[in-house]
């Protein structure tokens, strides 16, 4: 019965990850292209992605442009307000690695350097369909996380 | 066992409610991606988003947020059983007033703006259509000489041809009671975006699980409150209800949503007005 129910919560998850899109320091480019997703050209919803506004309803965070002094905090901040399992997806080369901001006095680089990075999306800026795709791939990992997540929480039982 | 085929009505309407009802969100989801050119999601999308937010991790901000969501839930039940048993609607209005109140209780009890802005815009909502439903229980008790539900279908008319304005008004209620735009201020649903999330800002997991299956109940109770109008034959009433559901769900996407001003405004008006008109006219005709 147990069994069964997990096989159920498993299958959701797949097939519902609500996005909270961060711009982290991005000329926009990417933005656009992450909003294009939402039009009923790609419509995303056909997958159950809702763009959600609320990081405490999110599943996936999608990050654009490359992180820098004054963004990093708010960065994890959202980060951090996203309950288990979550997937973080880095769209565009600036946030994959910093991109040509990346010698930047101020830039610290790609989302990489602040948080793990699930799938990188690489492209200037990507195609809708190749963020999709991102956003796909990052939930295919949302069950190896959430056997982690479980793990962990037995860990800290055992610690207590 | 003087009570086991009543036990066994509640059960089963426990159990069909929120079946019914997210069938019904999940069709509203389509619709709506179609009237917007899309292909939207599939039927049973608001199981998956339920299911999947029960596998969330769990975080509570205090200890009482979740005896307010459960409060939410279980009057929510109880006003949904109440009508299945065609029991007093007068104690009905009060039961589903209550729900609400928990859940605007529970957004208050964090430190979040976003909530507390929120939940101070749902009380808004609660001034604007309480005294609706309200005059539509003062009106069915001067057409049926009773509070109880029971007295609606023994009586030879269906309450539209005594009711027909407070029916007008209902609707607006339906739509604050939907969240829908116009009248989507205190949160708003699909990926709509409203001070955040509004009242539900706060809430993650499983209890935006348990909110997003009190939206079925109140979905289902709506429904029946509205076929209650028609009532005689029952299933005239449960087709009309359906039609002013898709009428819900066009307006939703044809209309913006409005500030609080307008909204106390229209309801006030139009919807109060309205009720109030007909009421009138039934002491004037006695």
């Amino acid at each position: 019965m147990g069994n069964i129910f997990q096989n159920i919560i498993s299958k959701s998850r797949k097939k519902s990850p609500w996005i909270v899109h961060f711009d982290c320091n991005s000329c926009n480019g990417c933005d656009i292209e992450t909003l294009a997703c939402l039009t009923p050209l790609y419509d995303v919803e056909r997958f159950g992605i809702v763009n959600v506004g609320n990081p405490k309803h999110a599943d996936v965070l999608v990050v654009t442009g490359s992180v820098n002094n004054r963004n990093v905090r708010a960065l994890k901040n959202i980060y951090n307000q996203i309950p288990e399992p979550k997937a973080v997806v880095a769209v565009g080369a600036c946030a994959c690695s910093g991109g040509v901001f990346k010698e930047c006095y101020n830039v610290l680089g790609g989302i990489d350097q602040v948080l793990p990075v699930d799938v990188y999306v690489p492209g200037c800026c990507p195609r809708p369909e190749a963020i999709i795709d991102g956003i796909v791939m990052a939930v295919g990992k949302m069950d190896e996380k959430a056997a982690k997540m479980k793990e962990s929480r037995n860990l800290e039982a055992v610690n207590d | 066992m003087k009570y086991l085929p009543e036990i066994i009505i509640a059960l089963i309407t426990i159990i069909a409610a929120p079946i019914i009802g997210g069938l019904l969100t999940g069709l509203d989801r389509k619709l709506t991606a179609r009237m917007q050119n899309r292909i939207g999601p599939p039927l049973l999308q608001p199981f998956y988003d339920f299911f999947k937010l029960l596998g969330k991790e769990k975080i509570t901000l205090n200890q009482t947020q979740m005896v307010y969501v459960l409060c939410y839930l279980l009057f929510a039940i109880m006003a949904l059983i109440m009508l299945v048993f065609k029991q007093d609607l007068l104690m009905l209005v009060f039961i589903l007033t209550f729900s609400n109140l928990s859940l605007v209780v529970g957004a208050t009890s964090v430190r979040s703006p976003f909530s507390k802005i929120g939940a101070q815009r749902e009380i808004i909502q609660m001034v604007a259509y309480e005294p609706v439903i309200l005059m539509m229980t003062v009106g069915i008790y001067l057409t049926t000489k009773s509070f109880m539900i029971e007295s609606i279908f023994q009586h030879d008319q269906p309450m539209i041809a005594n009711l027909p304005l407070v029916f007008l008004a209902f609707v607006f209620v339906l739509t604050i009671k939907l969240k829908k735009s116009p009248f989507d201020f205190s949160t708003s649903h699909h990926g709509h975006q409203e001070l955040v999330k509004g009242i539900t800002t706060e809430f993650s997991g499983l209890q935006l699980a348990l909110i997003e299956m009190t939206d079925w109940y109140d979905l289902v109770l709506l429904l029946g409150m509205i076929s209650l109008f028609f009532a005689k034959p029952l299933w005239v009433g449960i087709l009309i209800a359906l039609a002013s559901y898709f009428l819900e769900i066009v307006i939703d996407n044809i209309s913006a949503r409005v500030t609080w001003r307008w909204m106390l405004k229209i309801v006030w008006l139009f919807g109060i007005g309205a009720a109030l008109t007909n009421i009138i006219w039934l002491y004037a005709r006695r």
